[in-house]
């Protein structure tokens, strides 16, 4: 295969991949909201409603695009792209197999975060461009937001790039193979000096996806539907979508980072080649599991106000993850050494 | 084929950073000249991944695009009380312009004096642990005095803005 279309191969999949995970994601968020809920969620287009979502995709499709009146008619325009384009970037690096992605970059994991932290941009400006005071509102909080936990993210990443000497998304997933004692797997999870780290990981990326304890960008009880609510038709699905796939990444960077990617404990490496799927179907299998725990969190807590989601992200998130580092470095470097031979991590 | 791609990449790119950078100048909304900067950052992103220097490239668009774009866009917006405020009138500050060709030629003369420009690219551009190192090592003092110049600033802004208890 040549290397052009080797490209187009991979950009088609991966847009394939990001559309099957949106229809699919918005499905599986009423059908877990419903019975979060105690009720069913979609039940009348097709059994159980897994049609559903198909009716709406063609709804958003042939809607009517509406630009208001009073909008900047140039960033109305450029604003949802400027929010798909990196989460649909944000694929790029991610590792399905050992040899199934996109590209093997060096700096996979910062590739992931720097892409994503362009997204923010495209929420402030479609927040500010349409005109409305909801949506600038929904902006500026999405903005002032991300200033704060961009940070935390970044740093919650960073001991596990100490544990596995790398920052190639692949070399993190290879660094977890193998068991300790030989039940325990060696994902990053089972290390008890991982666990703060993990928990600022998942309320930092709980607020890069505007989850619901942190989703005051959008916040439908307050302020309509936030940096959305003046977007119809496919502006609107392209700024949903590019939601949903930004809670796909993120989980599956979780999975990377802290779950062993698309690694099973205690088979040998020899099934990996025997059977191909395997490895991306644990991957998924875990991604969703993810992405199912974050829905969990977003149908049991209330919203928090953005002063206090301030006050987690700067006086406690950002402290208790350089405080890990440090610990990370210490525990690693000069104890573990210490010990090497009488106790193997 | 090796080398055509590559530069019409960097034409390209170098295209967009030039243009940017003009309608950045010239456009009459703070709003649009914010976008216009990302629209360079970016572009300059582009062109330091064009030379192989990945690591440069992801750090410009973190930092870059996703910290200081962003607050720059927040405080324009924040600052700005209606809309319509964002347009504002374009005054030709000859002043500044004399000040800007000052720097430039500055710059210049500091780049064609000092610094020896470097005549060929490498073959490989340094990985990420290359550069760790060498930033670590060779580069540490310098490297933590930055650090400590970034502490001072942030430690000055925090000060600055204290309002009611100094």
């Amino acid at each position: 295969m040549s290397p052009t279309l080797a490209v187009v191969v991979k950009l088609v999949s991966i847009i394939a991949l990001m559309l099957t995970n949106g229809v699919f994601m918005i499905y599986l968020l009423r059908k877990v909201l419903g019975h979060l809920h105690i009720r069913l969620g979609p039940m009348h287009v097709g059994p159980h409603g897994i049609l559903q979502t198909m009716n709406d995709v063609i709804k958003l499709l042939t809607k009517e695009d509406l630009t208001p009146r009073l909008a900047d008619k140039a960033l109305f325009f450029l604003a949802p792209m400027i929010v798909f384009v990196p989460s649909f970037m944000a694929y790029l690096a991610l590792p399905f197999s050992d040899t199934l992605k996109a590209t093997s970059l060096e700096t996979g994991l910062l590739f992931t975060f720097a892409v994503l932290s362009v997204v923010p941009i495209g929420i402030l400006l479609a927040g500010w461009s349409s005109g409305n005071k909801w949506g600038l509102l929904g902006g500026m909080r999405s903005a002032a937001m991300q200033i704060a936990y961009e940070v935390p993210l970044l740093l919650s990443a960073l001991p596990v790039v100490m544990l596995a000497g790398t920052t190639d998304l692949g070399g993190i997933v290879d660094a977890q193979a193998g068991t300790w004692l030989s039940v325990i797997p060696r994902w990053f999870i089972t290390n008890p000096l991982i666990w703060p780290t993990f928990l600022i990981f998942v309320i930092a990326s709980l607020i890069e996806v505007n989850q619901t304890p942190f989703d005051m960008s959008e916040a439908e009880s307050e302020l309509v539907a936030g940096f959305g609510a003046d977007y119809s038709a496919m502006k609107f699905g392209l700024i949903y979508l590019s939601e949903f796939s930004n809670t796909f990444v993120m989980s599956a960077l979780g999975v990377t980072l802290f779950f062993g990617g698309w690694l099973v404990p205690w088979i040998p490496m020899s099934w990996y080649e025997a059977v191909p799927v395997l490895a991306p179907t644990v991957f998924m299998l875990k991604t969703y599991l993810g992405i199912v725990l974050m829905w969990w969190i977003r149908g049991t807590y209330p919203r928090v106000r953005i002063d206090q989601l301030m006050d987690l992200g700067w006086k406690r998130l950002i402290p208790a993850a350089l405080v890990m580092i440090v610990l990370t470095g210490v525990v690693d470097k000069l104890i573990v050494p210490l010990f090497n031979g009488a106790v193997s991590w | 084929m090796s080398q055509t791609l590559p530069t019409v990449a960097f034409y390209l790119l170098a295209f967009a950073a030039l243009y940017g950078a003009i309608s950045m100048m010239s456009t009459r909304n703070v709003v649009h000249a914010t976008v216009w900067l990302l629209e360079v950052m970016l572009a300059t992103a582009g062109i330091y991944l064009a030379l192989g220097a990945e690591f440069l490239a992801l750090v410009q668009v973190l930092v870059y695009a996703g910290a200081v774009a962003v607050l720059t866009l927040f405080t324009v917006m924040l600052t700005l009380r209606r809309r319509e405020d964002a347009v504002r009138p374009f005054p030709v500050a000859w002043g500044s312009l004399a000040m800007a060709a000052l720097f430039t030629g500055g710059v210049l003369l500091a780049l064609n004096g000092f610094c020896s420009v470097p005549t060929g690219m490498p073959a490989t551009a340094p990985g990420l642990e290359d550069f760790g190192r060498e930033l670590f090592t060779t580069w540490m003092v310098p490297f933590e005095i930055a650090s400590l110049v970034l502490l001072a600033a942030l430690i000055g802004a925090v000060w600055w803005t204290g309002g009611d208890d100094r």
